[in-house]
């Protein structure tokens, strides 16, 4: 998989953007009104984006269904056949979580339990790689991978906050 | 004709001629800033129609307009944007400040308006206006571009190096002491630092103290604490659109999109009443005698914009038609030009400094967008929206 850059856009959002085989830049402006901006650059022009697209909130998700998004957790489960001693598992967030309407960031869950968030599903859709401004909802479920011992610790911080 | 039935009319006629302006701007597609000033041009002093009774009323509403403008740019950042910001462009911005502030300081002291108005000036043609710079990106839809992170980050820059300013100069307006006035500088640059670090670790209290699932109690909280923090930093003479910019700041998170939402019309009213006022408090006569030193310090400060983007583009790795868009974006000003230059209406050589800054920034409130346009001389670009 190509590697994600993050960067930050102040005042518009942030902006996730990585190079295509054929060397093109592909990303998307993560607007803070919710819109999505779709661009991409040419390979003789890397610096400027030739083509972009505003999508809805609800637009994105269905073209990221379209395009496959939903797939990490297929990954995923492969993943922890390959690799001993991590372990995933996929943790519900119920109404009396502390986290439920606050973000990934707020519950600390990397620095506390060395446990990372890969995505979070929400009823038919999965968010991948989910950034810390990310919002949880009650009925939300992390898909979170680590060691035995920090999955029960996050299950934890989950709980009681 | 009774007077409250003169004031109704006087302000109507004013307001209604804000929304033929801003109509004419959107039919224009150019940032709506220049004409509200030609608009005040126009009906206040020495113009068509004088404005007398609801004068008190106008003045009033622009001081609202000001604390609205800096609350809703203190809402556009979160703290730790404002740090990673100023952190990123460190050298360009203060390049930017030097090679931008110098030009207008200058201009001030060259038609001898006296050191104070200078520096008030030299603020005037430092600040590039993050209104209309934010429009174009959407409108050329450049967020994609490779140095849109460096355009935002020099933004940043410049409006906290306002923040820190704007108490200098209301110090420097009420023509204070030079004890009082690095003890008051002093005491706001403090203020700012311990509030901007306590924001960025405590995250979204203000927030949650202030929101409610009722939009009424939400609008009411914010009004409310806004004009109480801006009364009581204009008390200790940190000027209350100090106050107002450090709530936006301390807003974050979720609720920033309500505050928003609550805002903008209240902004969009108030910022034009405050740019109206600015004009009509202007002499248009006044301006043929420093148009020419205006269009001067315009073409100066618009080359100097394109050097500092150029410059910082080029740090990054961005190649050259990347950095010649990036000191394009930079050249408009606008909003925060007028803002410090509203500070000093109160001074001796006021009127003359009014119509040196409503002049410039008539100039450059259209330039920047046509710079920015001809930046992107290239291949046809497809914007899909």
């Amino acid at each position: 998989m190509p590697r994600i850059e993050e960067s930050a856009l102040p005042g518009v959002g942030i902006r996730y953007e990585f190079n295509t085989e054929d060397g093109r830049r592909i990303g998307v402006v993560h607007h803070r009104t919710g819109r999505r901006e779709l661009f991409m650059c040419e390979p003789d022009d890397t610096d400027a984006a030739v083509v972009n697209m505003s999508l809805s909130e609800e637009e994105s998700h269905a073209l990221s269904e379209a395009l496959g998004g939903s797939t990490v957790v297929a990954n995923l489960a492969n993943l922890q056949q390959q690799v001993e001693g991590l372990a995933i598992d996929w943790l519900m967030i119920d109404e009396r979580s502390p986290y439920a309407n606050r973000t990934i960031g707020d519950a600390r869950i990397r620095t506390r339990s060395g446990v990372s968030v890969v995505a979070v599903l929400r009823g038919a859709q999965a968010f991948p790689a989910p950034g810390p401004d990310f919002a949880i909802q009650a009925g939300d479920t992390l898909v979170v991978v680590g060691t035995p011992e920090g999955i029960e610790q996050t299950q934890e911080i989950l709980r009681t906050g | 004709m009774d007077e409250s039935a003169l004031f109704l009319i006087e302000l109507g006629t004013v307001v209604l001629a804000l929304g033929v302006m801003a109509r004419l701007a959107g039919r224009l597609g150019i940032s709506p800033i220049p004409l509200y000033l030609i608009a005040g041009l126009a009906l206040g002093e020495g113009g068509l129609i004088p404005v007398i009774t609801s004068e008190d009323f106008i003045e009033f509403g622009a001081e609202l307009g000001v604390i609205f403008l800096l609350l809703m740019l203190g809402l556009e950042y979160s703290a730790r944007e404002l740090v990673q910001g100023v952190r990123s462009v460190a050298a360009a911005g203060v390049a930017d400040f030097v090679l931008n502030f110098t030009p207008g300081f200058a201009t001030g002291l060259i038609l001898d308006l006296g050191v104070v108005p200078s520096v008030f000036f030299g603020g005037v043609t430092y600040v590039s206006s993050t209104g209309i710079v934010a429009k174009l990106l959407g409108d050329l839809g450049w967020s994609g571009n490779r140095e849109t992170p460096v355009v935002l980050s020099i933004l940043v820059f410049e409006d906290l190096a306002m923040a820190l300013l704007l108490p200098v100069l209301g110090v420097l307006a009420l023509g204070s002491t030079l004890a009082s006035a690095a003890l008051t500088v002093g005491l706001a640059v403090a203020v700012i630092v311990v509030i901007i670090s306590l924001v960025a670790r405590s995250g979204d209290r203000i927030g949650s103290l202030v929101f409610h699932h009722s939009d009424e109690v939400s609008l009411l909280s914010l009004f409310g604490l806004t004009l109480l923090v801006g009364g009581l930093a204009e008390g200790v003479n940190i000027s209350a659109a100090v106050g107002a910019f450090l709530v936006g700041i301390g807003v974050s998170g979720d609720s920033v999109g309500r505050a928003r939402s609550l805002l903008t019309p209240l902004r969009d009213l108030f910022a034009a009443v405050f740019f109206v006022f600015f004009g009509l408090q202007t002499d248009p006569g006044d301006i043929p005698d420093v148009a020419l030193a205006a269009i001067a310090v315009a073409i100066v400060t618009g080359l100097s914009k394109v050097a500092v983007g150029w410059w910082a583009a080029r740090r990054v790795g961005i190649g050259h038609q990347g950095r010649l868009r990036t000191g394009a974006l930079l050249v408009a000003r606008g909003e925060f030009s007028i803002v410090i230059a509203g500070l000093a209406a109160s001074m001796a050589v006021g009127q003359e400094l009014a119509a040196l800054s409503a002049t410039y920034v008539l100039i450059m409130a259209v330039s920047g967008p046509i710079a920015a346009k001809l930046a992107d001389a290239r291949r046809p670009h497809v914007v899909l929206s």
